[in-house]
């Protein structure tokens, strides 16, 4: 990505202030997620329903992120790394803003958990891919900000962990609902809890791809690991 | 010697609004060094490849050599005391720098436009039949006939086909510089060459001539220089971006302009010091 100064000094402040915005929204959607999984953990209804609110910052973050990007799309036509730059940003701010959604739906069911019987589970699980995804989002965030696309390639390993994490707690919960039918609207909570906390991983890695984009100018979508890392080792 | 070649396939798989089963080389450039008068150097080891029936936009700083290396491609550079010219042009296969190179010929299959729209002083319908007239076609039904369909190849024949008669003195900016293309085009060039062609023209204008541009490249190779950047990317298939006389990179227009190879450009084009 291009290092020098802009000629025009309130361009580079306009590509600035949106990417401090986006980061803004990431530190957002950070707490968010860790304020809804100890609103789980310590049955706190007032947590939860400060989780609920506070969602309308974020999409409100989100608006003003797109508003921006089109403004400087409109008035500046960025090209090169500016253009892949403002791209990224529209495309992060909708995976943050639907990773501030996922936080919701962990939220609420905090109400739901309260009054029914609590599993076995302890929310062991819950608690170690939470921590996983949390910490996904920060590296792809800070990725982002270094621009750094051997980072953001790690987030995308990270995510292969928490699909195979996913998928032994849903064998857990099955077993454990077998066992005690008492415990099924609980675990089917939970497992709404860990649906949400493994799209929040897939969000974050969709923010990594945007990092490689706005590094490599190669979209990666739909990139495999090996063909990520041939692209990564040239 | 860097030689820049474009990957035709690649511009192929991109180039959606041209006809790209037409795509070959054309025009081949090879080590051109230009110099002025007084040793001063203009274009240093200039190598490129320029595909058929594409538009080639130059794009870079005043001073970096493009307006100098697009007049090479008629060799309007002749026509300056003690410019002194190194290296090769081929036009399919033929180097326009020999000896025995009719100029005139040359410069009937390379037709250029120049920023500032000249008619002659004389009728529209002269205007466009003065090349013909030249090459010894007199009969008004074979002018007729060329006169209208370069009219309205140049897109301008609806404007122009109730007064014919009159000074093409009296039209507008816009529709001079759609004239002096359909005099141009009357001809029936292989080449046509576009220094800056709408810089002195209003946005409607501008939009006439590069609409015109995109019609116009089904039939011909077009090379356009512009320090219109949004201009460049909006014409043109291909972009060479030139520095301090040297060619920096040259590919396909959505390369150039979402992802350059070269640091260099990737400044120019996004607006930061060099």
């Amino acid at each position: 990505m291009a290092n020098h100064e802009h000629i025009s000094g309130s361009f580079a402040d306009e590509l600035e202030g949106v990417k401090n915005k986006l980061l803004e929204m990431g530190g957002l959607a950070e707490q968010q997620i860790k304020m809804a999984i100890e609103a789980l953990n310590n049955d706190d209804k007032d947590v939860s329903k400060e989780v609920i609110s506070r969602d309308d910052l974020v999409n409100e973050l989100e608006v003003n992120i797109d508003e921006e990007a089109s403004r400087i799309m409109a008035l500046r036509q960025p090209a090169a790394s500016d253009l892949r730059l403002v791209i990224s940003v529209t495309k992060i701010s909708t995976d943050l803003e639907r990773i501030g959604d996922e936080a919701v739906k962990i939220a609420r069911q905090v109400k739901i958990l309260r009054q029914e019987p609590r599993s076995r589970t302890n929310y062991a699980e819950i608690k170690m891919i939470g921590e996983r995804v949390s910490n996904m989002l920060r590296a792809a965030l800070d990725a982002f900000t270094r621009l750094d696309p051997q980072a953001a390639l790690g987030v995308k390993i990270e995510d292969k962990h928490v699909d195979d994490d996913f998928a032994a707690a849903l064998d857990n919960m099955r077993v454990l609902m077998a066992e005690d039918a008492s415990v099924i609207k609980s675990i089917l909570c939970e497992i709404w809890v860990l649906k949400a906390l493994e799209r929040i991983g897939d969000h974050a890695c969709n923010i990594a791809e945007q990092v490689i984009f706005l590094d490599k100018g190669i979209d990666v979508r739909h990139f495999s690991s090996a063909e990520l890392r041939d692209l990564l080792a040239s | 010697m860097q030689s820049h070649t474009i990957d035709i396939k690649t511009l192929r798989s991109s180039a959606s609004t041209t006809d790209v089963d037409k795509m070959s080389t054309t025009i081949v450039v090879e080590g051109l060094n230009l110099f002025y008068a007084g040793a001063n150097q203009a274009l240093f080891d200039v190598s490129l490849d320029i595909p058929e029936k594409c538009v080639t936009a130059f794009i870079g700083a005043s001073g970096c050599g493009k307006s100098s290396l697009l007049r090479c491609f008629n060799r309007m550079n002749d026509l300056i005391d003690g410019c002194d010219i190194s290296g090769k042009i081929t036009i399919n296969g033929d180097d326009i720098y020999k000896d025995d190179v009719d100029v005139a010929e040359l410069r009937r299959s390379v037709g250029m436009v120049f920023q500032k729209p000249n008619p002659f002083p004389k009728s529209i319908y002269e205007n466009v039949a003065y090349g013909l007239r030249i090459q010894g076609i007199n009969k008004e039904r074979v002018l007729d006939e060329i006169v209208e369909k370069s009219l309205r190849a140049a897109a301008l024949w609806d404007e122009v086909k109730d007064r014919l008669g009159d000074s093409a003195l009296g039209l507008s900016g816009g529709q001079q510089q759609r004239l002096v293309i359909a005099r141009c085009v009357a001809v029936e060039p292989k080449i046509l060459l576009l220094d800056e062609p709408a810089s002195a023209l209003d946005p409607i204008s501008t939009l006439k001539i590069e609409e015109l541009i995109y019609e116009l490249k089904n039939h011909y190779t077009i090379l356009i220089v512009t320090h219109n950047m949004q201009q460049a990317a909006r014409v043109s298939d291909v972009t060479a971006f030139m520095h301090l006389g040297k060619l920096v990179e040259v590919g396909s227009t959505e390369t150039i302009f979402t992802n350059p190879n070269e640091k260099q450009t990737e400044d120019y084009i996004t607006g930061r010091y060099g």
